[in-house]
Formats: C-alpha cells, sequence, structure tokens
C-alpha cells in the first residue's frame, strides 16, 4: 500500500528539484484531466514504507484565478493526499509561508521542507527551526535539493506524521471579519454544506473571499444556504467598506501576512544584514537589464538560442534523415511496384521520418529554454519586452516562440508553438500560441528561394528582408486583433518576481527536455503519422485510369521501338554518374519527359488535383491556378512540399527544394507567371494554414481542436484575403 | 513623510506601503506577491522603456507594470 504525497510549494523554491531527488527515474509526465497544465507523479521507496508523490504546479496562493491554482486546489480537495510536503524557500521564507498557510487552513497534515538552507545562510539569515516548527504546529526538515541533503531526515517526518490527525489552523482576521466567519462556520456545519469534501471554516473564508468557484459549487449544492452566507459576506463588505474602506479580500489577505510576520518575529528568523540590499543577482542585473547593455544581450542571447536550437540539431537531424532516407531505398529495392510500395514509402516511412525529424529540434530548443529558465533569465526578458509586446495585447515572454517559430528566418513553429509553454497568462499564451506560425520558418525558405530566384534575382536579400518584416508586423497585428476579438479581455496582471540567478543543475534539465520531447512523440506522433497517410491518399488517389496509363505506356514503347537494343541497353546498365552517348542521352530525356507528363496527369487526377482545378475560379483572383492550389494543399504536409509539387505539376518530376534551378526557369517561363504572381504566393505562403504538424501540436497546447481548426481556416482566409488585395492592387497599379 | 503613488517613485527610493486601491484579480496577485500595507520596499530599476517596474521587497526581487503601480501608495522615507 503507497501513501499519496503531493509537493506543493512556490515558484523558483527548488520544487521540481527535489521531486527529481525524491523520485529519480521512477516518474512519469501526465496532464491533469481536462486542462494542459502538465502532472508530475513518481514513487519513491523507503523503509517506512512507499509514497507516490505527486508535483503539483508551483503557485503562490490557492485563490481559483490561475489555472495551475485551480489544478492545485482541485487536486488536494478531490484526491485527499495523506500529506502535503511543502517546500519553502529558507532564503525567501516570509513569502512562502503565505501559501503555507492556506494548506494548513485546508485542514489538510502539512509537512515543511526548508530548502536552500545553503543561500540562506550564504546571506546571513539565521532560522530557529524547532521554534517554526511548534509555533505553526507542523514538522519543519531543513532541506538543500540541489545536494539532496535532508532527503532521507524528510521522508522519516513524513513518515513519521502522515497519520497523525491535522488540526486546521485558526488565524484570526480582526473582529469583524472573525465575527461573520463564526456565524458562517455555524450555518455551514448545520446544514451540512460542502463539508463532504472542505473543511467549514474554509468554505466561510471562501464566500469572504467571494471567489468564483466555491461560490459556483455552493449555489449548486443548496441555493438557501448559498443565498444566506452571501449575504452575511455582502454585509460584512458593506461594513468594511464604511469603516476602514477596505475590502474583506484585501483585508484577509494583509492579516495572513501579519500572522506571518507575527510568528517570525518571535525570534525564528535573524538577520545579519538589511534583507533588502543587493544581493550578488542583483548586481548582475545592474549590467544584464540595463537600458543599454540589457537590450543588447539579450539580442545576443536570442541569437544564440537560435543557433543553439538549429545549429547543433542539424545534425542528428541529418542522421535521423539519413537512416529513413535508406530505409526508403531498402523498401524500394524489396518492395513489388504497386500501391503498397507507394503507401509503405510516401506515406509511412516519410511520416515516421516527419515526426522523428522534429524530435532533435524539439530537444535542443527546450534545453535551451530550459537553460534560460531555470537561471533566471526568461524572466528578465520578458521584463525588458514586455512594454513592447504588451501594445499587441502579448506578454514580454512570447518573444521566445516568435524567435524560435522563425522571427529570425529559419525558425520552425513546432518547437516554437511548444515554447509558448513558459508564458503563465492564458489569453496571451493563447494569442502566442496562433500567430507564431506566421513567421518564416525553415520549410518556407525553399519556396522564397524558388520564387525570388526566378523573378527578383537582382533583389534577393531586399525582397528577404521585406518577407521577414511582413512576417513580424502582420504576426503583432494579428495578435493584437485577436486579443481585440476572439480573446479579448484584460491583460492577466505582470506582477512577476525576478527569481536570483542560479547555475541550473544538468540532471534537471535533462529530465526536463526529455519528458517535454517524449511528449510529443507519444503524443503528438500518432496524429501526425495519420494525417501525413490522409494527405499521401490524397496526392495518390484515384490515380489515373487504365486507358491514360496505357497512352503513356504507348507513347514510351513508340520511342523505344525507334532505338537500336544497343542504346536501351546504354541506359538500362548506366548509373546515376555514367556518362552517356548523345543518342542515349536523348532517348532518356524524352522518356523523363513522358514520365513527367504522366506524373503531373496523376497529380491533377488525385483529390487533392481536382481540389486544385475545383478552386481556380477562386484563386484566380490571387493569381493562382490549379498548378499553384495542388502545390498549396501538398503544403499542409510540410511548406517546402510546394515546391516539390510544383515540380510535378509542371511537369518536371518531383523537385528538390535544395535546387530548384530548372523550375525556377520553367516558372519565369510560365504563362500566368511574374513578380506579381510571385510575390502574392509568397504572402500567401507567409500566412496560410500552419502546416499540420504545427496545427496538431496547436490542438495539443490549447488542448482544443477548436483552436487548431481556428488556426487553418483563419489563416487560409487571412492569406487569401492579402493574397488577393496585393494582385488586385498590383494588377491595376503595374 | 509623504505618501506617493509607486509610479513616481525614483531608482533606489525606499519606503513603507501605506494602502493598496486594486481589487479582484489584480488586487489579488498583488497581495498574493507580499505587496501589503506595511511592508517596506525599494525600488531596484526600471526596464528599458521605464516600465515595468523592479523593486525589493521582503528579500526578493519582484517586477510590476507601471498601471498596477498606479493601486500601491507608498510613505516615502
Amino acid at each position: 500500500m503507497s501513501t499519496a504525497i503531493a509537493l506543493a510549494g512556490n515558484p523558483n523554491s527548488g520544487k521540481t528539484t527535489l521531486f527529481n531527488a525524491l523520485t529519480g527515474a521512477r516518474q512519469h509526465v501526465g496532464n491533469y484531466p481536462g486542462v494542459t497544465v502538465e502532472k508530475k507523479q513518481g514513487t519513491c521507496v523507503t523503509d517506512a514504507g512507499t509514497f507516490e508523490i505527486v508535483d503539483l504546479p508551483g503557485t503562490y496562493s490557492l485563490t481559483a484565478y490561475s489555472l495551475e491554482e485551480v489544478v492545485a486546489r482541485d487536486f488536494l480537495v478531490n484526491e485527499k493526499p495523506a500529506m502535503i510536503v511543502n517546500i519553502v524557500d529558507a532564503s525567501n521564507l516570509e513569502r512562502n509561508l503565505y501559501l503555507s498557510v492556506q494548506f494548513m487552513e485546508m485542514g489538510i497534515p502539512v509537512c515543511l521542507a526548508l530548502n536552500m538552507m545553503d543561500v540562506a545562510s550564504k546571506r546571513g539569515i539565521e532560522i530557529d527551526i524547532d521554534k517554526l516548527s511548534s509555533l505553526l504546529g507542523v514538522p519543519v526538515v531543513p532541506t538543500v535539493a540541489r545536494t539532496g541533503k535532508g532527503k532521507e531526515e524528510l521522508l522519516a517526518a513524513v513518515a513519521g506524521n502522515v497519520n497523525l490527525p491535522p488540526i486546521p489552523l485558526k488565524i484570526s482576521y480582526g473582529i469583524d471579519i472573525d465575527d461573520a466567519l463564526n456565524e458562517m462556520e455555524i450555518i455551514i456545519a448545520n446544514a451540512d454544506f460542502l463539508t463532504q469534501t472542505y473543511p467549514a471554516r474554509w468554505v466561510a473564508l471562501k464566500y469572504l473571499e467571494s471567489d468564483k468557484q466555491i461560490l459556483e459549487l455552493g449555489s449548486k449544492e443548496n441555493k438557501g444556504v448559498a443565498e444566506q452566507l452571501a449575504q452575511i459576506a455582502k454585509r460584512l463588505a458593506s461594513h468594511l467598506a464604511a469603516t476602514r474602506d477596505e475590502h474583506p479580500e484585501g483585508m484577509i489577505a494583509d492579516q495572513r501576512y501579519g500572522f506571518i510576520n507575527a510568528v517570525l518575529k518571535q525570534d525564528v528568523i535573524r538577520y545579519a544584514h538589511d534583507r533588502n540590499r543587493l544581493q550578488q543577482s542583483d548586481q548582475i542585473d545592474k549590467v544584464l537589464t540595463n537600458r543599454f547593455f540589457g537590450p543588447l544581450i539579450m539580442v545576443g542571447v536570442l541569437m544564440a538560442l537560435y543557433n543553439f536550437t538549429f545549429t547543433y540539431s542539424a545534425l542528428p537531424t541529418e542522421w535521423f534523415e539519413a537512416f529513413f532516407g535508406w530505409l526508403g531505398g531498402v523498401a524500394e529495392g524489396i518492395l513489388p511496384d504497386g500501391m503498397l510500395k507507394s503507401l509503405i514509402i510516401s506515406g509511412i516511412i516519410d511520416g515516421v521520418g516527419g515526426v522523428l525529424g522534429f524530435v532533435p529540434l524539439i530537444m535542443f530548443m527546450f534545453l535551451g529554454i530550459s537553460f534560460l529558465e531555470d537561471s533566471g533569465y526568461l524572466a528578465r526578458m520578458a521584463f525588458m519586452l514586455d512594454r513592447v509586446f504588451r501594445m499587441f495585447g502579448l506578454h514580454g515572454s512570447s518573444v521566445m516562440a516568435f524567435i524560435v517559430s522563425g522571427g529570425i528566418a529559419g525558425g520552425c513553429a513546432v518547437p516554437g508553438v511548444m515554447a509558448a509553454r513558459t508564458l503563465k497568462s492564458p489569453k496571451e499564451r493563447l494569442a502566442t500560441l496562433l500567430t507564431v506560425p506566421f513567421m518564416n520558418c525553415g520549410a518556407k525558405l525553399p519556396v522564397y528561394a524558388l520564387l525570388v530566384g526566378a523573378f527578383f534575382a537582382e533583389n534577393q536579400a531586399r525582397v528577404m528582408l521585406i518577407l521577414t518584416l511582413i512576417s513580424w508586423v502582420g504576426a503583432l497585428l494579428v495578435a493584437k486583433l485577436l486579443r481585440s476579438t476572439v480573446i479579448k479581455g484584460e491583460p492577466t496582471p505582470f506582477v512577476m518576481e525576478l527569481p536570483p540567478y542560479r547555475l541550473p543543475t544538468l540532471k534537471g534539465l535533462l529530465i526536463h527536455t526529455w519528458e517535454r520531447t517524449w511528449q510529443y512523440m507519444k503524443k503528438a506522433g500518432t496524429v501526425i503519422l495519420g494525417i501525413s497517410i490522409i494527405l499521401w491518399a490524397m496526392m495518390t488517389f484515384p490515380g489515373l485510369d487504365e486507358s491514360s496509363v496505357a497512352q503513356f505506356e504507348a507513347k514510351r514503347t513508340e520511342i523505344t521501338d525507334t532505338v537500336p537494343a544497343s542504346v536501351l541497353g546504354e541506359i538500362e546498365q548506366a548509373g546515376e554518374d555514367t556518362e552517356l552517348s548523345p543518342q542515349a542521352a536523348a532517348v532518356q530525356e524524352a522518356l523523363a519527359e513522358i514520365d513527367g507528363q504522366e506524373a503531373q496527369a496523376g497529380l491533377r487526377n488525385s483529390i487533392a488535383g481536382r481540389i486544385g482545378v475545383a478552386l481556380e475560379s477562386v484563386s484566380k483572383l490571387a493569381g493562382f491556378d490549379w498548378r499553384t492550389n495542388i502545390a498549396l494543399v501538398g503544403g499542409f504536409a510540410a511548406k517546402e512540399v510546394v515546391v516539390s509539387t510544383l515540380g510535378t505539376a509542371y511537369s518536371l518530376g518531383e523537385v528538390d527544394p535544395e535546387e530548384t534551378g530548372s523550375l525556377a526557369e520553367r516558372l519565369a517561363k510560365a504563362p500566368g507567371w511574374g513578380p506579381l504572381t510571385a510575390f502574392s504566393l509568397m504572402i500567401f505562403t507567409i500566412f496560410y494554414a500552419p502546416c499540420f504538424v504545427t496545427v496538431v501540436c496547436i490542438a495539443r497546447e490549447t488542448g482544443s481542436w477548436k483552436w487548431a481548426g481556428f488556426s487553418v481556416v483563419f489563416n487560409t482566409a487571412l492569406a487569401f484575403g492579402l493574397s488577393v488585395a496585393v494582385y488586385q492592387v498590383g494588377s491595376l497599379v503595374l | 513623510m509623504t505618501v506617493v503613488n509607486l509610479r513616481e517613485m525614483h531608482v533606489d527610493q525606499t519606503g513603507v506601503i501605506a494602502s493598496i486601491k486594486a481589487n479582484g484579480e489584480l488586487g489579488r496577485r498583488i497581495r498574493d506577491m507580499g505587496l501589503v500595507p506595511g511592508k517596506e520596499i525599494k525600488i531596484q530599476g526600471k526596464a528599458p522603456l521605464f516600465d515595468p517596474v523592479s523593486l525589493r521587497i521582503m528579500g526578493f526581487t519582484l517586477t510590476l507594470r507601471n498601471n498596477e503601480a498606479d493601486h500601491i501608495h507608498v510613505e516615502v522615507n
């Protein structure tokens, strides 16, 4: 039989480090039901028994304002853990105890892990542990989670106290509030109002704090009692407003801090220096958040993060590509020609390769961002950039997601969308998630390279710069638009801690990175593979009918019949690099042209092709013919597929996105193409539906397919509107 | 002894919080982080665009936007 223990505490108190120290590798990550907040669980086996430890999200309080707080509170109330191990930062005791007091008021047994004792003593803070324990009435164990010091003592204290009945803490909130509380407590106890789940006094407190969640539960449970309680709360509120110009909610918070202050004042804590004197960390901040050097250093850090993510992941990504290329080659060799072969190579192997191809990127991105987050620098970036991003309804922390997605051209929206996890404000986070796909990711670059090469060869650099600016301005304006319409609402308060700079532990970074990468592979992977197969089917079926296939075959025979057998033998035997005789080369080229025509006809006849042809009358407004339409449908798989599909549509066979010279020449001469069409297509590429891997990630990160669907429909509509505007206005002017 | 708005305080200035005039979510967040009457604070710095502001309280560093600081009145030393 294992005992359920909840690990709770403030952010930056070393909670995750302690969790890792206690559970080691025996942990797994999931989500709390219905929300995207991570739930970490682990097992800890000791002589005194086995503990099942749940790492609650880090919070400063237990009101129901933020998702993390609601999740933590619901867990404590519904799962009723045998004990809360409350980790508190000894170097920041007073504020950390604010949460502890709220746990104690809930009537769940609490054990305090007084963490970062080493930091505290370095700062000249002395804590009388026994006195603190006896004044609060809970066991207190000093720990240093980074080194694992105090771990055994903590577990012993938990084992020794877990079965003792808890005494809910009763704080005096002043005569007015106390009177109201007592009156309410009696009503609640007599009516058995919500007492199955919550202590009576706690419910009363929540009524005074006008806690939305509890008020709703209350009116569902018993309308009459709820009304009675609300009446008392209202009476108290107007009394406090009249006599002291205060709200009960504010006074309760003040009194909690007052209680903590009173405890600490009884010689529990001693400071060798003034508490607010500058620490080493603040000296560093004088440089890193300096008005002139701060932004410069930040640009450097962002460039470094970008290079780290995309340079170092390149090699493992190549390995993956080489491996799947090899696997495809093997399948090519052993499988008989036909649909099954095509499904296995183009559907499954490319699909799995597509899923795993992102893994190195995601790992390096999380490693880099975890380092910045755990070291404390991320909070400084949010601090410096907040003024800018707030204008667009975003948050200072949004910058990370934008940069990774391709704010510096060449990123990737998949890790970018995931990077938005560092945002704790729900509305700002959603707006960030939905707008980062507008950045110029690495897969859009081959499309630009093709079009710029074909139509703007003389102004390459300038056009690329313009495209980068358009994507940034577009993303920020759309964010503003979303925040004033579908994600409307007051900005989430910025009130944020700047944690002291700390060197992250390697173990913590690796565990964190691995967990998130694994989650991507497990959860997004299967969906991505499924969609990849569907897209393959759309581009393949129904294929050419037999008579058309026979026609192409006849054309081939027509050529091969006229040439001598020796030439055919030469082609048959030739390797890739063999120099062919002029006659053989001409024959090979003629055959390749027929293959290209056949592929084009097949593509045009496929489901995607029919969609492309059907949409031509509409897409003409933006200057796109059916070939471009099919390519854009293909681009939903990955944006660089636009290039290879255009190749097929122009009978060139599949074009390698890295070598687009022949296609560029073809486009430059093709009817209906010109700089205006190319520019319109580039605008469309920036803004239209994110690739489906990103869409799946948006669904995962927002916890809802609704927003994923929104991003497909809204982005495509926006892109089409902009492209039409560009094309139509351009046609008039030029 | 004068009471000023937190926004008006300059870097390195110290004072004691006199009152908080914010309710709802913002008021709660402000108080949860320890900004309650009677606490000593010291302005530590301002972001490059002069907003948000960072301050020291109870031995740690906190940041808030200027329009949030407007709700906090401080008795400056």
